[in-house]
């Protein structure tokens, strides 16, 4: 590169500011040069300029330092002195144009633009190269390409606009003013505003131009049709309305049934011989010995703080222990003179209570006035608590009842033995829905049924026995026989798969124990079938309406076994007073000990206990406890009844409380005389607890219904005595007194959980409903447990004295014949002295 | 076998114990001293809520898992140790 190629370069035009592509312009040159942008200008520098300058290649401008500022003057001066010989000569005119003082000089170091050096020629190139530039050889060259750190960092600067015609078509739709606006100014006289106005017809032909017409003509604008448009066009997605419906499918009923996989007897075996298993075993039972054991020795679960509270709030209401009147029943007119016998709760409908009502006349007395009795018939009241003074039904009876008990299985059939032996049904089906509706109903109703009935509906009896084939002693009890349970003819007693009552227990003084059935004798039918078969069938009167229920009975009813049962050490026979009967079927409900989610068939035994008190004068009772069966004798081929097991007599007077707890099954109270004890069935040694001796005659007696340990008796001059028998044995834990004369019945029932009533009759006819307070009424913790342990340990009392009285007899038989043979010749024996002593033991034990 | 028999035997033996029953990783009873009606009952739930609580114990803390399982209805007491391919369960009845 020498002055030749600069001086080509140095001519160039300026053409704004765009680049120059100046490949043509060299000449000489083959190759082409690179090109500059038109505001510097490569140049060349001797040495001596560059020595002249200060900057020396290498020493003083660097590559990395390559910027030199040169004063204008000194580059004048340097011309001027050094004329066509300076390096500057060439662009003399360009220095001297240039505006500032001071022009960069520039390094080119790796001659990108051709030269060693280039000045640059303009103020904004300056400032360009001096503010960091990086990559000053982007510009244009063919061989390079631009960076694109260059290009984004030339920000595009603002051109003026060039029109390409675009705006007449705005100018063509924008609206603007053609000719100034005209403005109008209309006035009127103001004297003229609101005048009257006056107005007058005028012929509108008689001037002329007196009208305008418009007439009408076809206006040509509407036939036109429009050639062009002017509308906006907006794409927007295609929108299609379109419904689709499922199938709708009916529903049908279906069902799947599954079982669950099991394992083949084969595959169980494998498993369990596998050693996987013995291992797996193995280890997890250490974990199991401790759980268990952990459960055997106490009750991890168990809420100390919960069990300690239940005894704290009985402890708080012990100021009100007294059995509180709730209600008192009497009616006068048809318990005027009379006296309770016996007191029923309805099973089912609450609030209901039925009494039977007897005369209180002593024998010779009923025999006097029997006419008057005729006339007065004797009748059971059914109480509701609703109405105090209206009984809500009676039921007739041919003679006073003594007993009378609803049918568990069916709260409508009530059976009730009479005075004179006969055993008597109603059927009050037909009255339920009214006792039902008193029950609830308050003292709006009672006014409207004093008025529709102003007397109680009266209920016939629906069957009697006959008076042939019943007692000939009145009946003192009579008793359901459960429903799981029936009697053959033949004495045997099976299981009724029906689940109904259908028979019932009745005993009387004179000796016999009657089994009775309600259902039709089928013996009798078959006959009588064919008989009625040839004679037309009349009409059954009734006049009674009475429902026809046990029409087959009526009259004609026998019982099915009668049986006496004779005595045990003496010939005759025990007449029984009450009965307390015990079968032992065990229905599918009742498991094993180990709880009651593992149901399984039991074997039915079907053994008929029966404890009875017998009275053999009217003075004294004893009780008789069989295992009862009958069986046949084989002389005559009758059946009787085998000899009861075991008698007893405790009792100073007649027995007239038989019952068993409802909480044991084999836990029998007896209450005669002037005590009362409890007896355990197996345990014949004696009663398990006897009470002392009261002051007065005890009368009845009942368990409580909720708490295994409390018992209600009632005594003669009207009193209740409670027994705790936690509490303490040898008195009651509280008496109170109910009314002033001898409690002939004591009935307990549970209304609700709140609500536990006792219903206590007394000689006079009035029925007494008391209400059980808490504590009587709600059972302390393991009070259950507590009394079953209490029962075992009199057993073992009970036991132990009897063992005790035998060593004690056989003692006693010893020492007599010791004595015996000490009275023969006297033969002098060295007795050992082990004997000698047990001889003074003796001595000393019975004196 | 004897073995395994035995040690079944042991906890079968113990006061209150009403039933044990060896159930497999799936559910399936292989070994039970109780009907087979209860049996099939027991195994199918217990294994679900072993499952599931075995499953509990381990997103709690993976490094963990269930050895022994106690639930206390209020009748008797299910005990049940999960392995991994069988199940143990027992039912005992807590002396009160």
């Amino acid at each position: 590169m020498g002055a030749g190629g600069l001086n080509t370069k140095g001519r160039h035009t300026q053409l704004g500011s765009g680049y120059l592509s100046c490949t043509s312009a060299f000449s000489g040159s083959p190759q082409p040069q690179p090109c500059h942008p038109n505001d510097i200008l490569p140049l060349t520098l001797t040495s001596a300029t560059q020595e002249l300058f200060g900057c020396r290649c290498d020493e003083d401008v660097t590559g990395d330092n390559p910027y030199k500022i040169l004063r204008k003057e000194d580059i004048v001066q340097d011309m001027r002195m050094r004329a066509a010989v300076s390096d500057f000569s060439p662009m003399k005119q360009l220095v001297l144009d240039y505006p500032e003082d001071e022009l960069l000089l520039v390094y080119d170091r790796d001659f990108i633009y051709g030269s060693s050096f280039y000045l640059v020629l303009t103020a904004d190139a300056k400032e360009r190269h001096l503010k960091p530039v990086v990559a000053l050889g982007v510009e244009v060259a063919l061989e390079r390409e631009p960076s694109e750190v260059f290009a984004a960092q030339k920000t595009s600067e603002p051109q003026p606009w060039i029109s390409l015609g675009s705006e007449q078509e705005i100018e063509e739709e924008s609206v603007t003013d053609s000719r100034p606006r005209l403005k109008y100014r209309i006035s009127r006289v103001r004297r003229e505003f609101g005048a009257p106005i006056f107005f007058s017809d005028r012929n509108a032909m008689e001037t002329k131009d007196g009208f305008i017409e418009c007439t009408p003509y076809q206006d040509k604008n509407f036939s036109l049709k429009q050639m062009e448009r002017h509308t906006g066009v907006q794409t927007i997605p295609n929108l299609k309305s379109s419904s689709t419906q499922t199938q709708w499918t009916y529903p049908r009923s279906m069902c799947t049934q599954y079982e669950p996989r099991e394992f083949s007897e084969e595959k169980k075996e494998n498993c369990l011989q596998s050693e996987k298993l013995k291992n797996f075993v193995n280890s997890v039972a250490s974990r199991f010995e401790i759980a268990i054991q952990q459960n055997e020795i106490m009750d991890v679960f168990f809420d100390d703080w919960k069990a300690l509270s239940e005894e704290d709030s009985g402890y708080g209401r012990k100021a009100d222990p007294h059995l509180k009147e709730y209600q008192s029943f009497t009616d006068l007119h048809f318990s005027k003179e009379k006296t309770i016998s016996n007191i029923n709760w309805h099973p089912t409908i609450n609030g209901v209570i039925a009494v039977a009502v007897t005369e209180r006349l002593s024998f010779e007395d009923r025999i006097n006035g029997s006419t008057k009795l005729l006339l007065n018939p004797s009748l059971i009241l059914f109480w509701s608590f609703s109405d105090p003074i209206n009984p809500q039904l009676l039921l007739e009876c041919p003679d006073d009842v003594f007993s009378f008990e609803f049918c568990p299985s069916d709260p409508n059939i009530i059976v009730g033995g009479c005075m004179n032996g006969q055993v008597v049904l109603w059927d009050i089906s037909t009255h339920v829905e009214q006792l039902q509706g008193t029950r609830t109903s308050g003292g709006k109703n009672i006014a409207a049924n004093t008025n529709a009935l102003n007397e109680t509906p009266v209920v016939r009896y629906c069957a009697v026995s006959g008076i042939e084939n019943g007692h000939k002693a009145p009946i003192t009890d009579i008793q359901w026989l459960p429903g799981t349970f029936e009697v053959s003819r033949m004495g045997v007693p099976m299981e009724n798969k029906n689940g109904i009552c259908v028979q019932i227990v009745t005993c009387a003084p004179d000796c016999c124990v009657m089994f009775w059935d309600i259902r039709a004798p089928r013996v009798l039918q078959t006959m009588a079938d064919q008989r009625k078969q040839k004679v037309e069938e009349k009409p059954l009167e009734n006049p009674h309406g009475v429902p026809n229920t046990f029409k087959h009975l009526d009259l004609t009813w026998k019982p099915l076994i009668r049986v006496s049962l004779p005595k045990i050490d003496t010939s005759g026979e025990y007449s029984p007073l009450k009965i307390s009967l015990r079968d032992n079927t065990c229905d599918n409900h009742t498991g094993s000990n180990a709880g009651e989610y593992l149901p399984s068939l039991f074997l039915r035994k079907t053994r008929l206990q029966l404890v009875l008190s017998t009275t053999f004068c009217p003075q004294d009772g004893e009780l008789v406890y069989t295992d009862w069966k009958l069986e046949k004798d084989n002389d005559s081929g009758r059946l009787f009844s085998a000899k009861p097991s075991h008698r007893f007599i405790i009792h100073d007077g007649q027995v007239n409380t038989v019952r068993r707890s409802p909480f044991f099954k084999d836990i029998i109270l007896t209450v005669g005389g002037w005590t009362f004890a409890i007896w355990k069935e197996g345990v014949t040694n004696g009663p398990i607890i006897q009470s002392s001796c009261s002051q007065k005659k005890c009368t009845v007696g009942y368990w409580s219904q909720s708490r295994p340990a409390v018992l209600f008796i009632g005594k003669e001059d009207g009193n209740i005595d409670v027994w705790d028998l936690l509490e303490k044995t040898h008195e009651p834990s509280q008496t109170q007194n109910i009314t002033a004369t001898q409690i002939t019945c004591i009935k307990p029932w549970i209304v609700s959980s709140k609500q536990h009533l006792l219903a206590v009759s007394d000689h006079l006819g009035t029925l007494h409903i008391l209400e059980i307070p808490w504590t009587l009424r709600s059972p302390s913790s393991n009070e259950k447990l507590s009394m079953s342990k209490y029962f075992e340990k009199e057993v073992d009392r009970l036991v132990y004295f009897e063992k005790r009285r035998e060593m004690r007899a056989k003692e006693k038989k010893d020492y007599e014949a010791e004595e015996l043979r000490k009275k023969t010749p006297p033969v002098v024996q060295v007795l050992p002295l082990k004997k000698m002593r047990e001889a003074c033991n003796f001595h000393h034990r019975y004196t | 076998m004897a073995e395994v028999e035995e040690t079944l035997k042991r906890i079968q033996t113990h006061k209150g114990v009403i039933g044990t029953i060896v159930v497999n990783a799936e559910g399936i009873p292989i070994r039970t001293t109780l009907d087979n009606s209860t049996t099939v009952q027991y195994a199918g739930l217990l294994h679900q809520l072993t499952m599931k609580a075995r499953s509990t114990v381990r997103d709690l803390d993976p490094q963990n898992d269930l050895t022994f399982l106690r639930i206390r209805p209020k009748k008797h007491e299910i005990m049940v140790a999960p392995d991994k391919e069988y199940l143990l369960i027992v039912i005992q009845n807590p002396s009160e």
